[in-house]
């Protein structure tokens, strides 16, 4: 394998890796509104979460920084041609992280504020990395200067785009249903397990439409995708049937099949331009030199393992259910 | 005395305010980095402080070390929140506004940031979260093992990030692969260790601790004033005076190595930094200038003679090149234009960061002599001291920001320095006014964020260190029904 082919799996891999781990804390924080009626059973839901979002959103910063490092012509143009999403996405990561940090130790009058952030923090970043990579994979209007020449209007009238939004956002909610039923106790966990079985059943629908439209009829990412459906299936039928472990096993390996069927679609091209498709950006013509390549290798080869042990380590420690009566009353 | 506003008539960034994307965008960076860096130092300054403070504790078992350590910890949580959030903006406006920059360096420029990203912020959060939610899940040295993780791993966060900086300031290792119009990179190792590299390093982790040891003299002073819990604050303010006098001397040595860097690699900034615009040998340091840049020189000026040779060069004697003798040498080597930064900035930056820095050390200084030997500072004297070492905490926070607007606007016009050119870097096909909403938005949501971050550190403050130490060893067997120690 070429070192530029390695580095677009590793790139899909941290993407996937992001989507799997913030996929569910996306998904409990917009429960905070469904599911938890009240501050104490808010704060369980929060707390499942609490001490692993930010090693998970780091996930993102990685495959960011790393896109930058080996593909920086994809990594322009995509930040720079989605402006106006990315910049959405920023503010709302802003407020959403700062709400974790701060609702329980700001003024209580201002909680109903901070809960607002925490929830559409959650909610509107799946819409909108679902925008972007069902418009990045359908093809925008890239020119030969590798530029992005449409208007940002364009992302919302792009079919993938929407469905892509639907199909992130209500598969985050479902896999974070399955996670909340995971690690809770009590009512809020049968609550998190009757949100669970429907909203994975409903995601099959737009994930399939999603991964059907964006299959350009490689086998490989079309077996992809009907094991992605299949597995959220069995997640589902699996939470009914109360195996909550194997449930939440399911609907990650779901997530990640999902997103490996797109990342394999779309491959060699990271960015297909609409108007000429000499002008798209592929592994090849977007890609860092030899050299660089060469040492991002050695450096990931050498600590990634070391993240996901200590990281793997954090849910271990943390692997307790929790239920209200492990919330302290004093703050 | 109309010198000053015609020096900011003639500067690019006064005239074009509104839409030119690349003020635009130069705007939105300056505002969001310098506001990043508002926290970063104290991030990095105070988790080491709470790292020490709980290995007093683990060693020792006194309860007031304890007490320290929470309410350090909670201030530090406070802050590292919008230093965390504050730092993935850089991280995405690297491409969405400068783009061409992007393309051009990312070969080079992106590795570090890829690096810091999988070696540091990976340790960073999850041994923070582990931190925050582990007093009782983990035993005790292994809790204590996780803080000076976190602590160090934003002390290498700081080291990725500024050898990427460094390379802007002084590329090495690379060569122009003209085919691809980019730089590449050639030698990694030559990137993250060059001397540049180094000694910004060490400068800019010892102003952290100046920053650090200010907020603890400062947020010390306020309790002590009022005669509470001196049991937990006595000790926080001698470590954060010794450290302000510590920190305060590597700051102004590694300072010194600076300039001498600067002077070789970067001329024009060190001649700005002065406003000397013939060149002089011996040169003097001035202390006081205003200048007149249409004419190229300057009206009002008060100076030490000789110092500015020994900045340079370390004697008191060798010449010093003038901004209008190095503009002449530029424009021949690369081509006409005009090299010079603005003037008064970089002249007055460089001020401000020595000035406000070093004025916390002077508090120091005194702070340690009224303290002296068990001393409380009683009469004129010591309500001065109690009152105005509140607001030490201010200094070098303020200090270290205008040494980052010094660096990175006495740069200019490069973005990389010799390379490229701010100009050509900026993202060519995001419009003006899209730039302008994103600079609006940014800008009103930190001002939110800042007022809601200072009532938050005041409120705690004033709270005081209230915890009390767990009395029994960590959680054994499964306990499951225990409420977690320190839960959102
Ligand atoms: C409050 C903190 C503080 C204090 C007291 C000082 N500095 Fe500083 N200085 C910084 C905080 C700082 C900084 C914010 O951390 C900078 C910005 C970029 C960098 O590398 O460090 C900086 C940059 C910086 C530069 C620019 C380097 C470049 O552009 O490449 C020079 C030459 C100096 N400093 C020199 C000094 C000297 C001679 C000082 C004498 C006491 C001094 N600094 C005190
Ligand atoms: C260490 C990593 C840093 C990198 C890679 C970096 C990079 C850049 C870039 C790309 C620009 C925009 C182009 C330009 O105007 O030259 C810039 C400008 C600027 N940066 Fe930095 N910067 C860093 C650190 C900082 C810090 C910590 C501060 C302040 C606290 C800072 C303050 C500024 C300011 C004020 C400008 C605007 C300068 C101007 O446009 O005149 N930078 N920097
Ligand atoms: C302009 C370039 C910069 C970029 C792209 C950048 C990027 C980031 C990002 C993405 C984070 C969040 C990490 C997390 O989730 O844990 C962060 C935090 C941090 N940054 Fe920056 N940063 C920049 C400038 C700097 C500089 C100049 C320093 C130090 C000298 C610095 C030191 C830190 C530290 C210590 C943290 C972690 C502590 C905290 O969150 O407050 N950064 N930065």
């Amino acid at each position: 394998m070429s070192l530029q082919n390695f580095w677009y799996l590793l790139i899909a891999v941290l993407w996937i890796g992001y989507f799997f781990l913030e996929g569910f804390d996306f998904g409990v924080g917009m429960l905070t509104k469904f599911l938890a009626r009240d501050e104490v059973n808010r704060r369980v839901l929060i707390n499942t979460i609490g001490p692993v979002w930010d090693g998970n959103e780091v996930w993102v910063i990685t495959a960011i920084g790393a896109t930058f490092a080996a593909f920086p012509n994809w990594y322009a143009t995509m930040l720079s041609g989605f402006y106006v999403p990315m910049l959405l996405i920023v503010l709302l990561l802003i407020v959403r992280n700062v709400s974790f940090e701060y609702r329980g130790k700001d003024d209580p009058r201002r909680k109903p504020v901070w809960d607002w952030c925490l929830f559409l923090g959650s909610l509107l970043p799946p819409v909108l990395w679902g925008l972007v990579f069902g418009c990045m994979f359908s093809g925008t209007k890239i020119r030969d200067d590798m530029n992005f020449h449409g208007r940002m209007t364009d992302f919302l009238t792009t079919f993938d785009g929407l469905v892509a939004a639907v199909a992130f956002v209500v598969l985050f909610l479902a896999h974070g249903a399955v996670y909340a039923a995971l690690k809770t106790t009590g009512p809020i966990r049968d609550g998190a397990r009757r949100i669970a079985v429907p909203a994975m059943v409903v995601s099959v629908v737009p994930v399939g439409v999603l991964l059907i439209r964006v299959n350009d009829g490689g086998v490989l990412s079309l077996v992809v995708a009907y094991l992605a459906i299949l597995l959220l299936l069995a997640s589902a039928a699996l939470v009914w049937g109360d195996r909550d472990g194997w449930a939440f096993v399911l609907s990650g390996a779901g997530v990640v099949a999902m997103f490996s069927s797109m990342f394999i679609a779309v491959f060699p091209v990271v960015m297909p331009s609409s108007l000429n498709p000499d002008w798209s950006l592929t592994v090849q013509s977007a890609s860092s030199s030899h050299y660089t390549l060469t040492v991002m290798t050695v450096v990931a080869c050498v600590f990634t393992p070391v993240v996901l042990l200590y990281q793997g380590w954090t849910y271990w420690v943390f692997r307790k259910r929790i239920g209200v009566r492990n919330i302290p009353t004093a703050h | 005395m109309t010198t000053f506003l015609e020096a900011r008539a003639v500067h690019p960034t006064m005239t074009t305010l509104a839409m030119d994307p690349v003020t635009v965008a130069r705007w939105q960076f300056g505002i969001t980095t310098v506001y990043h860096f508002l926290f970063v130092p104290l991030t990095i300054g105070t988790s080491f402080l709470v790292a020490g403070f709980q290995t007093a504790w683990y060693r020792t078992g006194q309860e007031r070390y304890f007490k320290a350590t929470k309410f350090w910890g909670r201030l530090f949580l406070i802050n590292f929140a919008l230093g965390l959030v504050t730092g993935i903006v850089q991280e995405f406006q690297f491409g969405m506004n400068w783009s061409e920059y992007s393309r051009f360096v990312g070969d080079i420029f992106g590795s570090p940031l890829a690096i810091e990203a999988l070696l540091a912020f990976f340790l960073e959060s999850t041994f923070l979260g582990l931190w925050i939610f582990g007093w009782e899940k983990l035993p005790r040295g292994l809790h204590l093992a996780c803080i000076w993780i976190t602590a160090f791993g934003t002390a290498a966060s700081a080291y990725f990030i500024l050898a990427a900086n460094s390379f802007m300031q002084h590329p090495v290792g690379y060569e122009i692969n003209a085919l691809r119009g980019r730089a590449e990179l050639t030698d990694f190792w030559a990137v993250i260790t060059q001397r540049t590299t180094v000694i910004t390093f060490f400068h800019v982790l010892t102003a952290c601790f100046l920053c650090a040891g200010a907020a603890l003299v400062g947020i010390a002073c306020y309790h002590l004033r009022k005669k509470r819990q001196p049991e937990v604050f006595r000790p926080s303010l001698k470590v954060g005076l010794w450290a302000l006098l510590i920190a305060g001397a590597g700051v102004a040595l590694s300072g010194d190595f600076q300039g001498k860097v600067m002077f070789e690699q970067q001329p024009m900034k060190m001649a700005s930094a002065e406003a000397l615009w013939e060149t002089q040998g011996p040169a003097p340091f001035s202390l006081f200038a205003i200048g007149d840049v249409e004419k190229g020189r300057n009206s009002v000026e008060i100076e030490i003679p000789r110092l500015l040779s020994f900045l340079a060069h370390g004697n008191f004697h060798d010449p010093v090149p003038g901004i209008n003798e190095t503009n002449a040498a530029q424009q021949a080597k690369y081509g006409p234009g005009d090299y010079r930064p603005w003037i008064p900035m970089a002249y007055w930056s460089f001020r401000w960061m020595i000035g406000f820095g070093m004025f916390s050390v002077l508090v120091a200084l005194f702070g340690l002599w009224v303290t002296r030997r068990g001393r409380t500072p009683e009469g004129a004297w010591g309500r001065w001291f109690w009152r105005f070492g509140l607001w030490t905490l201010l200094f070098p926070v303020i200090g270290s920001a205008w040494g980052w607007i010094f660096t990175e606007t006495g740069r200019q016009p490069w973005i990389v320095y010799s390379l490229m050119r701010t100009r050509t870097g900026v993202s060519a096909a995001v419009p003006a006014g899209r730039v302008l909403t994103s600079l609006i938005l940014f800008t009103a949501l930190y001002a939110v964020l800042a007022v809601v971050e200072v009532a938050l550190s005041v409120k705690y403050v004033k709270a005081g260190a209230y915890d009390t130490a767990p009395s029994a060893a960590p959680e054994s067997g499964d306990g499951d029904d225990r409420p977690l120690a320190f839960a959102y």
